[in-house]
């Protein structure tokens, strides 16, 4: 495979997204866990397909289509959490459910051939293009350097938000800048893994890594370490076995997180 | 001055209503204990002061709605994630979030050196670099305490400060607050009477409506209304809460 990713491009852009999409999911599978927004950002990245239904419908970019109407979703989850007394798991399955009907909808009405969205469900890393790569690195930039920057005040916030509210930290700008860093995030790696899959790219690095470190750095950049490895090694397997790539990086990332817990268990 | 006002606080979770019209005032220097059955808005109360809940009313702190800045809060510690990868040091030194000015809030030495001692004050100061996963539960609470006195509040709130502490860490705290007292205005809520009886200077009892609002002389009548079933209360020393035979009619 190396000699082939220095031949084809299409290799080449993959390989790139794999060092961008690491560092995102990386530092995001943290934010996410220890906000317990696991749910959330399932419900959201089944969202997106509503979004990417409407675009093929109204004929414009599925990929703007699907960041628009999860960011509004988002929005609007991120406001009734704050706002409601009603539990926020309720809103979140009712968009999970609301956006894949609409989804469903939308493609059904679309006269003629059904246009072929398996990608969007199930991810596939070599139809990476040249736009996506310039929007995850951008991603990736804003995430780092947010991170880097205001590295103690995401620690208060994630710990105890109270007590970072009341020592005058803007917790709801962060409460809210945290809802669109998951659904930038989650718009972006549907290329990678697809909305079904992505929710264990949000996951299982932030997961294996908590058995592996007990500092917040130390996870963040194992985190990161994980990633690389999950999507460098699942590429590799699909290539060689001819597999979806999505699916793959999963399942190569499911047996890793259960292999390092076996590990633990183990040593006790 | 008044530390707190607080006029017709009510307070609604979906149907349920949590705090029904309560009206009460603390006098700067005082030491208010907060006593009352599970579910009575205790904490509900704690958590409308510092803003963190959604109420109607007025709430106003040294003469001023929404002067967060005067408070000291510490939570309880079911509250939090204890998973949360952070040493003991690491969260005492977030107290100073707001005065480290630098974009990336190095903490100075002798930010440090105070957190250290405060810790030491707590007897907590060898857990310093160990991570909140290892605590037990009354290491963890004083850890938050040691952290919410780092802030130097002018009005400390406190959510069962003394939860999970042995007799003799309680007495210890206890002893610290009263210390502290002669510095800052202290509401604590508690179920504990020997901490009503040895440090607070009155008392407020909760169940949805404020009960009694007063001195810290607890009667068999107030705990009756208060908890809603006949208490009678025995006094060793410090008074000690006992049911007597009783339906539940």
């Amino acid at each position: 495979m190396f000699n082939a990713i220095l031949e084809y491009q299409f290799l080449q852009y993959a390989f790139v997204i794999i060092i961008l999409s690491s560092i995102v999911c990386g530092i995001m599978s943290n934010l996410i866990i220890e906000k317990k927004m696991l749910m959330i950002s399932g419900g959201l990245a089944h969202t997106a397909y509503g979004g990417i239904g409407l675009a093929y419908f109204f004929s414009f970019n599925p990929t703007l289509g699907a960041l628009g109407f999860t960011l509004c979703c988002a929005l609007f989850i991120a406001i009734l959490n704050r706002k409601s007394t009603i539990p926020n798991d309720i809103f979140i399955a009712l968009f999970w459910a609301l956006g894949m009907a609409l989804g469903i909808i939308f493609i059904g009405l679309i006269p003629g051939y059904t246009p072929n969205i398996e990608s969007y469900l199930f991810g596939n890393i070599l139809f990476v293009s040249w736009e996506d790569l310039i929007l995850m690195a951008v991603l990736t930039v804003i995430i780092g350097l947010s991170l880097v920057l205001f590295y103690k005040d995401w620690q208060l916030f994630l710990f105890d938000e109270d007590f970072a509210r009341l020592q005058g930290l803007a917790v709801n700008f962060y409460h809210y800048f945290l809802y669109l860093l998951v659904t930038l995030s989650i718009i972006l790696l549907i290329r990678v893994a697809g909305i079904i899959l992505v929710l264990a790219l949000l996951s299982a690095p932030a997961a294996s890594a908590s058995l592996c470190s007990k500092s917040f750095t130390g996870r963040l950049l194992l985190s990161i370490l994980f990633s690389f490895i999950f999507s460098f090694c699942g590429l590799w397997l699909s290539y060689h076995l001819n597999v979806s790539s999505g699916a793959s990086i999963v399942v190569f990332a499911f047996c890793i997180y259960s292999l390092l817990l076996l590990r633990k268990k183990l040593m006790g | 001055m008044n530390a707190l006002s607080i006029q017709d606080l009510c307070v609604n979770y979906a149907n349920h209503h949590a705090l029904e019209h309560i009206n009460l005032t603390v006098s700067e220097g005082d030491f208010l204990g907060i006593l009352g059955p599970n579910g009575g808005g205790k904490s509900t109360f704690i958590k409308a002061i510092i803003g963190s809940i959604p109420y109607t009313g007025k709430i106003e702190i040294f003469g001023k709605e929404n002067n967060f800045s005067t408070l000291g809060y510490m939570p309880q510690s079911l509250d939090l994630n204890k998973r949360f990868p952070i040493n003991v040091l690491e969260v005492c030194l977030g107290a100073y979030l707001h005065k480290s000015w630098n974009i990336l809030h190095k903490y100075t030495q002798n930010m440090k050196d105070e957190a250290m001692e405060y810790l030491s004050m707590l007897g907590i100061e060898h857990l310093a670099y160990r991570g909140i996963t290892e605590l037990s539960g009354g290491e963890f609470q004083k850890m938050l305490l040691a952290r919410t006195l780092l802030t130097k509040p002018k009005l400390l709130l406190l959510d069962e400060p003394t939860a999970n502490i042995d007799p003799q860490s309680s007495q210890l705290i206890f002893e610290l607050l009263a210390k502290l007292n002669s510095k800052m205005t202290i509401i604590m809520v508690t179920h504990d009477l020997t901490a009503i009886a040895s440090c607070v200077k009155s008392i407020a009892c909760l169940s949805q409506t404020l009960i009694y609002h007063g001195e810290p002389k607890l009667n068999a009548e107030i705990m009756t209304e208060m908890y809603g079933c006949p208490i009678d209360l025995i006094a060793h020393g410090h008074p000690h809460r006992v049911l007597p035979h009783h339906s539940h009619d």
